[in-house]
């Protein structure tokens, strides 16, 4: 057998949802170990420290995942080490490809961040009001560092060259088990690209008129999942019904997961490849099929943040990235 | 300097497009704003067009079609109008002034109107000042 393959894991400023994905595997995980050799998967699972990933040579990783976006000072000097210890870099999930949730922050200033997060959330105790510091000296003598706070939430491959980028939040472990056989196998396509099946949800969902060969029709409704409005039949489609569901535009390598338990798709599987800015290419295709002016402004009514609909899991890789000051 | 607005304009070559190539041919009188780009028809211009023009610094973004009932492939036009309630909405809520997108119907035969909401929208535009979205990023 050939040599291992020498695999590294980042967890940046993720959740660490994307690693459960690949634990996930199971059984089959315990077939790849035999083909991967783990040198780095921090800060989760090994026992490794940052200093240990810098001591490596250059190019000595094989193939290196990161999940989770740039939020902090750290995650963007964490990547670029790894970029040059690596030889091939995957954006592991899609906030390291796109931004994912945490995106949404680009919406809000640092100042509205911080105060939900360390004031105002009904779990915080914090009665002398205090902020995290870069800096901070205790007891007079020890100076404490902690990360900085970057002004926006990006991409990895904003910091990065990033080879390939995997959707889904987390990648489904169905197709993570595809992908980690196709790695491990060399089958792999062109740097630059998106992995996927290249299949839309609507494609692989069972609520989709086409299977029946009935043609969509256009949209007249306009409902929201948080109104309660009851499930629809196992075979209705989601947007026909009124729901917003972004299937048509979105990868679906998850096998149209959502769908399936009546929950619209929200995109997190990322763009279909050719697509620059996921929510302007949602936006565009939802609009395309309402039925009239009336029923679009119904919507504008009925969801009142456009853009944290169209840009739930993409707005840092967005064309415009964040919110503007005052234009 | 003085701010002269810079507007992108895409127009349908099936009507606003003619609309301006008549303007000139009435020697209608309209500000030099707008840089207009030719499209098939005004459903080809892709919600993502707007949004690299405004991220990309113009101060204003027009796109003309034909009146409802004229468009050459039957709906594109309609498909437009509601694309762009939702899209106004949404470059709403990533921080730029609505006003500074702009939808018309403008067929072949009104140059006059053409020329019209090219100065109107100009004048809006002065007083919404440019857009200092390149310089934001910059900084
Ligand atoms: S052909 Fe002019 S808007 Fe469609």
């Amino acid at each position: 057998m050939a040599d291992k393959i020498k695999f590294a894991f980042l967890l940046t400023g993720g959740c660490a949802g994307c690693e459960m994905s690949l634990v996930d595997l199971s059984e089959s995980l315990v077939d790849v170990l035999d083909h991967l050799e783990v040198v780095f998967w921090a800060p989760t699972v090994a026992d490794v420290k940052y200093k240990d990933l810098e001591a490596m040579p250059d190019q000595s990783i094989d193939l290196a995942f990161v999940d989770g976006m740039i939020r902090l000072s750290e995650h963007e000097h964490m990547a670029k080490v790894l970029r040059s210890k690596a030889k091939v870099l995957v954006a592991f999930g899609v906030c390291a490809s796109l931004g994912g949730v945490a995106g949404m922050a680009n919406l809000h200033p640092r100042k509205a961040l911080f105060d939900t997060a360390y004031i105002d959330s009904p779990s915080t105790d914090n009665p002398e009001g205090i902020y995290p510091q870069p800096k901070c000296v205790v007891d007079g003598k020890y100076e404490l560092t902690l990360p900085e706070f970057c002004d926006r939430v990006r991409p990895l491959t904003d910091v990065v060259t990033v080879d390939y980028m995997v959707g889904g939040c987390p990648p489904h472990h169905e197709f993570v088990a595809k992908l980690v056989t196709a790695i491990v196998e060399g089958n792999l396509p062109a740097k630059g690209s998106w992995l996927t099946g290249g299949k839309a949800v609507c494609d692989v969902c069972d609520r989709n008129p086409a299977n029946e060969q009935v043609n969509r029709k256009t949209i007249t409704e306009v409902k929201r999942v948080v109104d309660g409005n009851g499930v629809l039949e196992e075979k209705e489609c989601l947007l026909q019904g009124g729901y917003l569901c972004l299937g048509a535009v979105t990868q679906g390598d998850c096998n149209a997961s959502c769908p399936k338990v009546n929950i619209p798709c929200r995109g997190c599987g990322g763009p279909m490849p050719g697509v620059t800015d996921f929510g302007a290419q949602a936006l565009s295709s939802i609009g395309a099929i309402l039925e009239n002016e009336e029923v679009a402004e119904r919507m504008v009514a009925k969801y009142p943040d456009m853009a944290k609909m169209m840009y739930r899991y993409s707005l840092p890789a967005s064309l415009l990235g964040r919110k503007i000051k005052g234009q | 300097m003085e701010y002269t607005p810079n507007i992108v304009g895409f127009a349908c070559q099936w009507c606003t497009y003619a609309g301006a190539d008549l303007a000139g041919n009435l020697r209608c009188k309209y500000p030099p704003t707008i840089k207009l780009i030719r499209v098939p028809c005004s459903g080809r211009v892709k919600p993502e067009f707007i949004l690299d023009a405004l991220a990309k610094g113009a101060d204003g973004v027009l796109v003309g079609g034909c009146h409802f009932g004229d468009c050459h492939y039957k709906d594109g036009n309609r498909k437009t109008a509601n694309r762009m309630i939702l899209l106004k909405k949404m470059i709403a809520d990533m921080g730029f002034e609505p006003k500074r997108f702009r939808l018309e119907w403008i067929s072949g035969a009104e140059g006059q109107k053409f020329a019209d909401v090219v100065s109107e929208f100009t004048e809006e535009l002065i007083k919404l000042g440019p857009n200092t979205i390149v310089e934001e990023n910059a900084a």
